[in-house]
């Protein structure tokens, strides 16, 4: 019997829930959430997580450093981001609960690991005096558990190593917050069966763990609880829980499959972009090439190499690694072969912040390559948006022969969510068009998109010579000829330009006119998407853009800013999408800029458009 | 061999203007590997000339095949993506000492470590050319150029222990000006299955005009090289009387031919090789192959290994299947 089904108390229906699990690097909260997310997606909710976890792969035990968090907002309606406060937060040890306490909601639920409140602990953690007793916790619902006693209890007999029994006690943690939301607990136990197959008594431990912080739930006098909340009524569909970094993997796959190519991914290590690398290798049954280059610059030339046989390259990286690719990305620019290039972005400069999210290299990847370099850029909005965007992405850089790049970010590669599975047969086939006739063949001959002709070594009668040198227009031989020099930058720019003629037309949410319109870009739509819904129902009159394509800018943009009083632009940058619009369009905006490695609260997006709503107002009624 | 494709040198000139400096050991080069070409009895369609930056990596212009000029250092890179894209395709690298062992240094020796199956042919001049005139990772210690008047003070790198060290299977050297041992050395190289890797000792007569007469100047040439040929002794001079062996502090030593270490350049071991390749004046410089080892190739072994996969996988290789593997669940209630 598994643990769900024994008889239990009345549950309180709730709408939404924000549940945080955190606890020192080594005690497994990203694969805790991991799990609770997965249950969550299988009972039908729509949720949206954001795991956020330390540089150091092991910090100083005990320290705030080595704190690692793992946030889901769950709902019984669409969800939109991983949620400002939670409302239940499970701290393993004094070190997350100092780092977290900060985010809970009054009155939330504190989940604690008592036994890891030790003086050491609490000195190692930066307490001056133990929050246990000093009162520091008033104000919370308290539910205060000697998790390494009653697991080592559970686990009695199985004859489990005490380090391995203590390795439990996130099991423990994951089955009283399964209970207090009442979930299902079949597939949770099925699934710790499975992941631990190998070492059957940790398979044991961690189930009776599992159970023992389930059962442990039924004892406890925490107030109103359980909790239900019912499956969402979502888009109806087949759906699967979508990671970010996995979505981008599974889009180049299906790209490469509906195009006919042999899909080369040339990646070097670096954070947080190697999951897609990761993802990318288990499925090369696909005809899929996984190449870990010695470096970022070996990475993507190997990716155009690749391209220039006639694969789809492609490669990723975060900042630091883009700025090593970046002479070679301005090769495919000149060389014009596809090419798609993934920047999981991250805090910077430099090594930065590197397990931080941010948004901070739009000016690097629309301009930041020698020479008039422009390529088209895109950018993805959430997990569940990953595969779209690097599905158009790759087929626009088939279809115009040029290197495209995706901007992602660490939120949105290691964010979670439930994605709608596309219909495969629905998704446009991508013809790459490769050229075969040697009658008149020309290099760099183009066509109505401007694109020049795709031809691969192979076949008779093209061979043919490209590089990075100047081009003639026609014949493609070396050209230093300055007005030939001055017509292939023209024509490079134009055929980039161009592309934004078949973007779909652009959509506003919220209101047609009004106050504010607030324009995204990324992974802040979630939070922006919020927030802008909630100053709506406040009474503000705004709508709300969302741009994918950052370069080319879509057409209609200034007709649209021009129904609205006053333009807010939310970044987690200093403003580079301002500049951006400010530069390309002459587009007046106001920032809302935060730039410290966290993604926007719903409650600060919502402040800044009703701040801005008011200013509009106020002004209109002083010059009335 | 007998060239079943019928094609001649002048299928594999392309209509562009050469343009090295008048005298320089490029044109040698290209000619001579003009001519090897229609000998590998290849389709023209299936060769590719990747290059970096520099004089010598304007090299796949001249030729009439697939060409990829690239940017400095990486062509080693660009070729390797290729050869795992297209393993059927026969992938020629032309570099120089700049190029591979200075800013592209570190794709180099990867691509000798994984064996993956191209022709690497590095134009040492041991100057940088078309920069007019610094000093390269392989000018000699104390060298005068325009980046160091006083000479130089760093010491330089040996191409051919760099390549030994790395792991390559094919290690050789050859002279420009020495037109038959070059194309026997070129051809071995491109029958060469793995990593081949060829350092050609090219003059440059604008900037570092002489830089291998000592070695190489047909007067001197017998006395001061010595030919490397597989399972022959180690002799050389005029008269082929004199030797290397093995002497003590595991060196090398000048003998007599009677005594003279027998070549093996399919030896296991690296230790002979690196011995050789070490040889510094007044000992002879090698030059042939020193190294010639079978290892798989790392664009074989990878499809290799994909083909298991597929294999081995009892679901459809569908983006169907993919899309809809793992936890999957309908909205209308039920669970995948
Ligand atoms: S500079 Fe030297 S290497 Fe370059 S083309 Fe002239 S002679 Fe040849």
């Amino acid at each position: 019997m598994d643990a769900s089904s024994a008889p239990r108390r009345a549950a309180r229906n709730l709408e939404h829930a924000v549940v945080r699990f955190a606890g020192d690097s080594g005690d497994g909260m990203q694969l805790t959430g991991t799990e609770f997310t997965r249950e969550a997606a299988m009972h039908g909710n729509d949720l949206a997580t954001f795991p956020d976890f330390p540089a150091e792969i092991r910090a100083p035990a005990g320290t705030t450093a080595g704190v690692s968090g793992y946030q889901i907002q769950f709902a019984s309606h669409e969800v939109f981001s991983a949620g400002d406060q939670p409302d239940t937060l499970v701290a393993m040890n004094p070190a997350a609960l100092k780092v977290h306490l900060q985010d809970l909601k009054k009155g939330g639920l504190l989940i604690l690991n008592e036994a890891a409140f030790t003086e050491g602990d609490l000195k190692r953690a930066g307490w001056a005096a133990n929050p246990l007793t000093d009162h520091s916790l008033d104000g919370y619902r308290l539910i205060q558990i000697d998790f390494e006693k009653l697991v080592s209890l559970a686990v009695e007999g199985l004859g489990l190593p005490t380090k391995d029994a203590a390795r439990c006690k996130n099991f423990f943690a994951l089955g009283l917050v399964f209970w207090l939301y009442s979930r299902e607990t079949k597939r949770e136990e099925e699934s710790i069966k499975s992941r631990f197959a190998k070492t059957p008594a940790l398979a044991q431990g961690n189930l009776r763990a599992f159970k023992a912080g389930y059962f442990y739930g039924e004892t406890t006098e925490a107030a109103d609880a359980p909790y239900q909340i019912a499956p969402a009524k979502l888009q109806h569909g087949r759906y699967r829980n979508v990671m970010g970094s996995t979505g981008l993997a599974l889009g180049l796959i299906a790209a490469a499959q509906k195009s006919g190519l042999r899909l080369f991914f040339g990646s070097y290590p670096i954070t947080p972009a190697s999951d897609v690398l990761h993802e990318l290798a288990k499925h090369r049954r696909f005809g899929i090439t996984t190449f870990q280059a010695e470096d970022e610059i070996a990475a993507v030339a190997s990716a155009i190499g690749a391209a220039f046989g006639g694969a789809l390259g492609a490669t990723a990286s975060s900042g630091p690694g883009m700025a090593l690719k970046s002479e070679a990305i301005g090769l495919a620019v000149i060389v014009e072969l596809p090419l798609v290039i993934i920047n999981a972005q991250r805090g910077g400069p430099s090594t930065g912040l590197p397990t931080k999210t941010e948004q901070s290299d739009l000016f690097q990847a629309v301009y930041g390559r020698n020479g008039e370099c422009p390529l088209p850029v895109l950018a993805c909005r959430s997990p569940a948006d990953c595969f779209d965007t690097v599905f158009e992405a790759a087929r626009i850089a088939i279809e115009y022969r040029t290197p495209v790049i995706v901007l992602s970010d660490g939120a949105i590669g290691n964010g979670t969510e439930p994605w709608l599975l596309p219909d495969v047969d629905s998704l446009p086939a991508i013809d790459p068009k490769l050229a075969v006739d040697p009658a008149g063949f020309m290099p760099y001959s183009r066509d109505e998109k401007l694109a020049r002709p795709w031809a691969i070594p192979g076949t008779p009668g093209l061979e043919h010579r490209v590089g990075g040198l100047e081009k003639d227009f026609v014949t493609g031989n070396v050209s230093y000829d300055p007005q030939n020099h001055e017509r292939m930058t023209h024509v490079r720019a134009e055929k980039v330009a161009r592309i934004a003629d078949q973007y779909p037309p652009l959509q506003v949410a919220g209101d047609p006119e009004g106050e504010v319109l607030v324009i995204s870009w990324g992974g802040t739509y979630g939070s922006v998407t919020q927030g802008m819904m909630e100053a709506r129902a406040a009474g503000a009159r705004v709508g709300h853009l969302h741009l994918r394509h950052i370069f080319p800018l879509p057409h209609g943009l200034v007709d649209i800013v021009a129904r609205y009083r006053s333009v807010l632009i939310p970044e987690l940058n200093l403003g580079q999408l301002r500049l951006h619009l400010r530069g390309q369009l002459g587009i007046e905006s106001q920032g809302l800029n935060k730039i410290q490695g966290k993604p926007f609260h719903v409650a600060e997006v919502r402040a800044a458009i009703e701040a801005l709503a008011m200013k509009v107002a106020h002004a209109r009624r002083e010059i009335a | 061999m007998t060239s079943l494709l019928k094609l001649t040198k002048k299928d594999f000139t392309s209509d562009q203007e050469v343009r090295w400096c008048p005298g320089c050991g490029d044109f040698a080069i290209l000619a001579m590997v003009q001519k090897l070409m229609p000998e590998l009895n290849i389709p023209r369609e299936n060769i590719v000339f990747v290059s970096g930056i520099g004089c010598s990596s304007r090299f796949p212009y001249y030729m009439n095949t697939y060409g990829f000029h690239g940017i400095h250092g990486r062509a080693p890179a660009i070729a390797t993506g290729l050869k795992m894209a297209r393993p059927e395709l026969t992938v020629f690298v032309v570099t120089g000492d700049g190029d591979s062992l200075s800013i592209g240094g570190n794709h180099l020796i990867h691509a000798l470590r994984r064996n993956i199956d191209l022709k690497i042919l590095l134009f040492d001049n041991r100057i940088y050319g078309l920069t007019k005139g610094q000093a390269s990772p392989t000018s000699e210690l104390g060298k005068k150029t325009k980046s160091s008047p006083f000479g130089t003070v760093d010491r330089p790198f040996n191409p051919m222990t760099l390549a030994l060290g790395a792991g390559a299977t094919f290690v050789a050297r050859t002279v420009a000006s020495d037109t038959a041992h070059m194309t026997q050395i070129l051809r071995r190289a491109a029958l060469h299955k793995g990593a081949a890797f060829v350092e050609i000792w090219q003059n440059c007569p604008v900037f570092n005009d002489g830089a291998f007469d000592d070695w190489s100047e047909r007067d001197v040439r017998e006395e001061q090289l010595i030919k490397l040929e597989h399972e022959k002794p180690l002799v050389y001079g005029k008269a082929r009387d004199k030797g290397l062996l093995i002497g003590g502090g595991f060196s090398l030593e000048r003998g007599s031919a009677a005594g003279a270490l027998v070549h093996d350049e399919a030896r296991d071991n690296v230790a002979l090789a690196m011995a050789l390749a070490s040889l510094e004046p007044p000992y002879p410089q090698p030059v042939g192959v020193l190294r010639a080892v079978s290892r798989p190739t790392v664009d074989a072994l990878a499809r290799e290994q994909e083909l298991e996969l597929a294999a081995a996988s009892t679901k459809p290789a569908t983006l169907e299947s993919l899309l809809n593997s793992g936890d999957t669940w309908n909205v209308s209630g039920e669970i995948g």
